[in-house]
């Protein structure tokens, strides 16, 4: 912990699924990697209040285990619906929330690229803009947020437990990914050498009546154009609390707060998640290629509450 | 692939837990356990020894860390049933199985796979004696250039043994890290369904 807070250029590696590829793409370029795969930071535990996940547990490990699928469904579905079986075995939840954009730009060092190379420029503003963010960008950066996990667990009240030099600290997750505005090479507010030792999930109703809605254009094997996690907690018809998040929308997991307020309080039908949905888009801009997004949104959204509140 | 004339990186190998417990008593038992590993000195950036076990059989190499398992099989080992399609795990040309585990070798770092036990397609058959999945995709015609096929024959015996559901539409799920230009899905499909044993 030590060597990679003092060296800038150390990096830690678990699953490799996102740092060896960046490796290939010069995109990444660590002086020293350090291994942290014999650590035990595996064990998925359970508590009364929900579930703790090791940050080295598997998205495999996860997505599979026994009694996760009935306390967070969206969460299990998200896992599922991500990348590919191969990959899954490898990468970790820890590396999951820390993976960096599929911008294309991004991954191209002979691109302007404000995030990889500060100063330079964003390309896709006015460029191929088509699976960009269509809210909480900046003029430095337009880029998405490529974890469906993130989605989900932003409907949990999730907590990252972190182990840093001087001690541990616990984050919610909602404040762990941080938007570009003018400094997009910051993603985290990790700390240099900090290293993420568990997420912690917080059960409730509403995570046990949620939803992943994934829409792209192949069926399979590939990132979200617009993702949504959806949860509710529904008693006699009506809504009495909602978590709504969107993924493929904006440079971190996008929590819908406007969605949430439109739903509590509501009747659990689909007038009100037609106006949850509307409230979602609010403020959503496209960028010339990703235009689309903001109405695809509007009915993903309407479409998950549906699945969220049993009436699809 | 090469990584050019770019400096090449050190590896810190595997910290191994030590006995010896550095923190103070608030800390957590996971944050302990991470202070009381023991950090083994960085390898590289030139070769290091790196032994592999493969398919068996014990391979001691000497590799720069940053190469990937899917190089050093096919570069030093010589055993090129493994394709390289991407090199970015987004093929699946390249899956082994790494203790049992079906995994992209592009986007492993060979000296990660150390004390792992690798099996490669070259692996699966019993000397003349193929694979009941190898079988299976020879009996439906399951390839047409055949240049997925390694991958996809390791994915559909990883799919197996994680016994996945083996109706159409969830074998088509569970096998859609493995893509193939030829399109020779619906008999990829009938292949691993009929190593499953389930009815067409």
């Amino acid at each position: 912990m030590a060597t990679v807070a003092a060296d800038p250029r150390a990096k830690y590696v678990a699953g490799g699924t996102n740092v060896v590829d960046l490796m290939k793409e010069y995109v990444e370029q660590p002086s020293l990697l350090v291994d942290i795969t014999a650590l035990p930071l595996r064990a998925i535990t359970h508590s009364s209040d929900g579930v703790r996940i090791g940050a080295l547990a598997t998205m495999s490990e996860v997505a599979d285990h026994p009694e996760l699928a009935a306390l967070f469904p969206a969460v299990v579905q998200a896992l599922l619906l991500s990348a590919s079986p191969q990959l899954r075995n490898m990468a970790t939840i820890g590396g999951n929330v820390m993976q960096r954009t599929r911008c294309a730009y991004f991954r191209d060092v002979s691109q302007p690229c404000n995030k990889r190379a500060p100063g330079s420029g964003c390309a896709a503003l006015r460029g191929v803009n088509r699976q960009h963010a269509v809210v909480g960008g900046s003029e430095q950066c337009i880029c998405t947020h490529p974890s469906d996990l993130a989605v989900a667990l932003l409907t949990t009240d999730a907590i990252v437990h972190v182990q840093g030099r001087t001690g541990e600290r616990r984050i919610p997750f909602d404040r762990f990914h941080v938007l570009p505005g003018a400094m997009p090479q910051r993603e985290t507010v990790l700390e240099r050498g900090e290293l993420i030792t568990a997420i912690q999930l917080l059960k409730s109703p509403v995570t046990k009546s949620s939803y992943y809605l994934k829409l792209r254009d192949r069926a399979s094997y590939e990132f979200a154009l617009v993702s949504v996690a959806a949860g509710l907690d529904v008693a006699g018809g009506t809504v009495r609390a909602a978590r709504v998040a969107l993924g493929g929308v904006a440079p971190t997991p996008w929590r819908s707060h406007e969605a949430e307020t439109a739903l509590v309080g509501q009747p659990a039908n689909a007038a009100t998640f037609a106006a949850a949905a509307q409230a979602a888009t609010r403020g959503m801009r496209g960028y010339g290629e990703n235009d689309f997004k903001v109405a695809l949104t509007r009915r993903a959204v309407a479409r998950a509450l549906a699945h969220a509140g049993g009436i699809a | 692939m090469s990584f050019g004339k770019v400096t090449r990186r050190r590896f810190l190998v595997r910290a191994a837990a030590a006995g010896i417990v550095v923190g103070t008593p608030r800390l957590s038992a996971a944050a302990q356990a991470v202070a009381s590993v023991l950090v083994v000195p960085a390898s590289g950036p030139g070769p290091i020894p790196v032994m592999l076990n493969v398919n068996g059989a014990a391979h001691a190499l000497k590799i720069e860390p940053r190469v990937t398992l899917l190089d050093a099989l096919r570069e030093r080992l010589q055993l090129t049933g493994t394709k390289k399609g991407c090199d970015q795990g987004t093929c699946g040309a390249c899956t082994v199985l790494v203790d049992g585990r079906r995994v992209n070798s592009c986007l492993t770092l060979a000296v990660m796979a150390q004390g792992k036990k690798i099996t490669t397609v070259e692996g699966l058959a019993n000397g003349d004696q193929l694979h009941p999945v190898q079988a299976a995709f020879l009996q439906h015609d399951g390839f047409q250039c055949g240049y997925c096929t390694p991958g996809q024959i390791m994915s559909a015996v990883a799919l197996l043994a994680e016994k996945r559901p083996t109706d159409e539409a969830s074998v088509r799920e569970w096998m859609s890290g493995n893509i193939c230009r030829c399109g020779a899905y619906p008999n990829i499909v009938a292949a691993v369904r009929a190593a499953a044993g389930s009815a067409s």
